[in-house]
């Protein structure tokens, strides 16, 4: 059911696209200090492409998740295009926000952070980020960061017009021997998608310093088995 | 318990290990290796040894029987660090002991487990702590409380089992027979466990505002309140004990091995629909037919014998909406006008508070389509102000909402709740 023109902005077709544009933007702008959610969409139109195709013209808004709770929004326009092709492959997303460069630096939390991880005796490992009520401990949240940052690497080239993808849960981090002077983080990740209300399970392998940013260089889908009768030991 | 001591007495003899410099630690925190030896005296002597024994400060020891007489037993409790020395006084003078208590750290580990146990039992519904998460049997507690405490106001009704055979437990809030009622669910899909625990907090507001709050005075003067916390319990143990993610029942599908049915989607209105899915090992399968899941029947059952529901009010989690009829069809519902105008002032309550935003629309143009779902099978019943909640966040958190989060989550809603049963009272129908 694909809707063509302006759209409702609060319903779901211009929300799943604003959705996608909010990966888009966290993949190239997110850190272990700063992780952007959608705040609201303000317009929303579509139309088909003559390549095949349909293309999303977006105006919304977004807030840094990072800066606790009253972090300013920062407005932001997007086309997002869902290809049209026998596979399914990556929306593309050309992506403006306003005044990107002036929101407050973190650099020297991030700084603070990469120094005290790169160390070569650095081992973090934890498991149910946050756990089943919600808790997450204070050194944590910057780890928990980084996981939805690369997860929004694979939320974004899963996504089509029929998916709205957030991360539900880190099931594990486990830290790698730091390479080429990058953080090297295995995370193993829950993603839920609305409509479908599943919880899918990804495994990557992500990189991370100050001055390149999250590269995520493997990832797995795994299975799970969780409508089984029993749980396989 | 370490009392203070006299000051050494330097007619000690054979107490060469004791002369040695142990510092006494009081005030520590853990009890480690500490314990308590049970001394038996068999003549004056060894008394008048034991005594000399009780002046030495810096052991540390505290008698919890002093010696007096032979043939009392002498109990006392020794810190670790005095443990050998005491142990070669007693046994250099053939004293005879033993040990009562091998290690008092392991026992008052024991002590505060059962302590905590009994803590974290409520005696009461003030007690009750609404800022956590809880489990199935807490829950339950709860419900009996509430009703032995309000006896008056508040009744349990057990409207069914469950497949794992749990009661499916409705707290029914009346004031007067035969009036026409408003029902609240909450935990259908058992992994939102915001919607359970503001259940809780709903159920208390009620029995705290009757006869406080004007505007809940009134509605419970003409309407019952039928609120039903843990609408899917099998399903809810299951995030307690193995997955927390789980959503579903937990009846298994025949020739699958996959379990559970989405009790969203298992409603008998536009059931088999495109908006839910056909196959056991997927979070929205509708089941083999509608109605088949117990947890369902059990309040179809319970809302065609009753007749005269006037609300109905199913919460989920998360995305932050409220929502109404349909979700199978686009055909927009005939009271779809009022319906849209009372969202809106709902949600303008809600947001009122903590500044909270929520959108709102029918279930298929917000949301997406869904069929089966259970307010598009009470609105077709005739209970028009049929509403769906999904409570914060927008996916932040998602299911694992902080549980600093669960009071201001359910303040806000139900500040839109009472808009909805105020509107309902207000136009009977």
């Amino acid at each position: 059911m694909a809707s063509t023109g302006d759209l409702e902005p609060t319903h779901y077709p211009a929300r799943r696209a604003a959705q996608v544009a909010l990966h888009y933007l966290n993949t190239h702008h997110g850190s272990p200090f700063r992780v952007f959610g959608l705040q609201q969409v303000h317009k929303a139109s579509a139309e088909d492409v003559a390549a095949g195709g349909r293309k999303y013209k977006l105006d919304f808004s977004v807030t840094d998740w990072g800066s606790g709770s009253a972090g300013p929004a920062l407005r932001c326009s997007a086309d997002v295009l869902f290809p049209r092709t026998e596979r399914h492959s990556a929306p593309k997303v050309e992506l403006h926000c306003e005044a990107l460069q002036q929101i407050n630096s973190t650099a020297q939390e991030d700084d603070a952070f990469y120094q005290k991880y790169i160390s070569p005796d650095s081992t973090v490992s934890a498991r149910d980020i946050p756990d089943s009520f919600g808790n997450m401990s204070e050194e944590m949240q910057p780890f928990w960061r980084l996981a939805r940052v690369a997860a929004s690497f694979i939320m974004l080239r899963e996504s089509s017009e029929n998916t709205e993808f957030n991360m539900a849960k880190v099931a594990s981090i486990t830290q790698q021997e730091s390479s080429e002077e990058q953080l090297m983080l295995e995370f193993v990740v829950l993603l839920h998608d609305f409509p479908s209300q599943e919880i899918v399970q990804w495994k990557l392998l992500a990189s991370w310093s100050p001055d390149r940013g999250v590269r995520v260089l493997q990832t797995e889908w795994q299975p799970r088995c969780p409508h089984a009768t029993k749980p396989p030991n | 318990m370490i009392l203070a001591r006299k000051f050494y007495s330097s007619k000690m003899k054979g107490l060469l290990v004791l002369t040695a410099l142990f510092v006494a630690v009081f005030g520590k925190k853990t009890f480690e290796g500490d314990q308590v030896l049970r001394i038996t005296a068999k003549n004056e002597a060894q008394i008048f040894l034991l005594k000399e024994l009780s002046e030495q400060e810096h052991l540390g020891l505290d008698f919890w029987r002093e010696p007096v007489h032979e043939s009392l037993p002498v109990d006392v409790y020794v810190p670790f660090h005095s443990l050998q020395a005491v142990r070669v006084f007693l046994r250099y003078n053939q004293i005879q002991y033993n040990v009562m208590i091998m290690d008092v750290q392991d026992l008052l580990d024991d002590e505060e487990r059962e302590m905590v146990k009994y803590r974290t039992i409520p005696r009461s519904t003030d007690d009750f702590v609404y800022t956590a998460y809880h489990d199935l049997n807490s829950i339950y507690s709860f419900m009996d409380m509430l009703v032995a405490e309000n006896s008056n106001l508040v009744s349990k009704i057990v409207i069914g089992q469950s497949y794992e055979n749990r009661p499916l437990n409705v707290l029914k809030f009346s004031t007067g027979a035969n009036r026409p009622g408003i029902w609240f669910d909450t935990g259908i899909h058992s992994r939102e466990w915001v919607t359970q625990a503001s259940g809780i907090w709903f159920a208390k507001k009620i029995v705290t505002d009757y006869g406080r709050d004007p505007v809940l005075t009134d509605i419970l003067n003409n309407y019952d309140i039928f609120l039903e916390i843990v609408t899917n319990p099998d399903g809810f143990a299951y995030t307690h004990s193995r997955d927390r993610m789980w959503r579903k029942t937990r009846k298994p599908n025949s020739g699958s091995s996959c379990v559970g049915v989405d009790p969203n989607r298992n409603w008998d209105a536009g059931f088999g629909g495109g908006g839910s899915s056909s196959n056991p090992c997927t979070e929205t399968y509708r089941g083999p037919s509608a109605h088949s899941e117990p947890e369902v029947k059990a309040i179809v059952d319970f809302v065609k014998s009753h007749g005269k529901l006037k609300a109905f009010v199913s919460i989920h989690s998360y995305s932050q909406m409220l929502l109404y009829p349909y979700g199978y069809t686009s055909t927009p519902a005939k009271d779809k006008a009022e319906l849209h105008e009372l969202a809106r002032k709902a949600v303008s309550e809600l947001q009122s508070l903590h500044n909270t935003a929520y959108t709102y629309g029918s279930v298929i143009t917000t949301i997406y389509q869904a069929d089966g779902i259970t307010v598009d099978w009470t609105y077709e019943q005739g209970i028009k102000y049929s509403y769906t909640f999904e409570l914060r966040d927008t996916g932040r958190y998602g299911f694992l909402l902080p549980a600093d989060q669960i009071i201001p989550t359910a303040e806000e809603t139900w500040l839109a709740l009472m808009a909805i049963m105020e509107h309902t009272k207000n136009n009977p129908y």
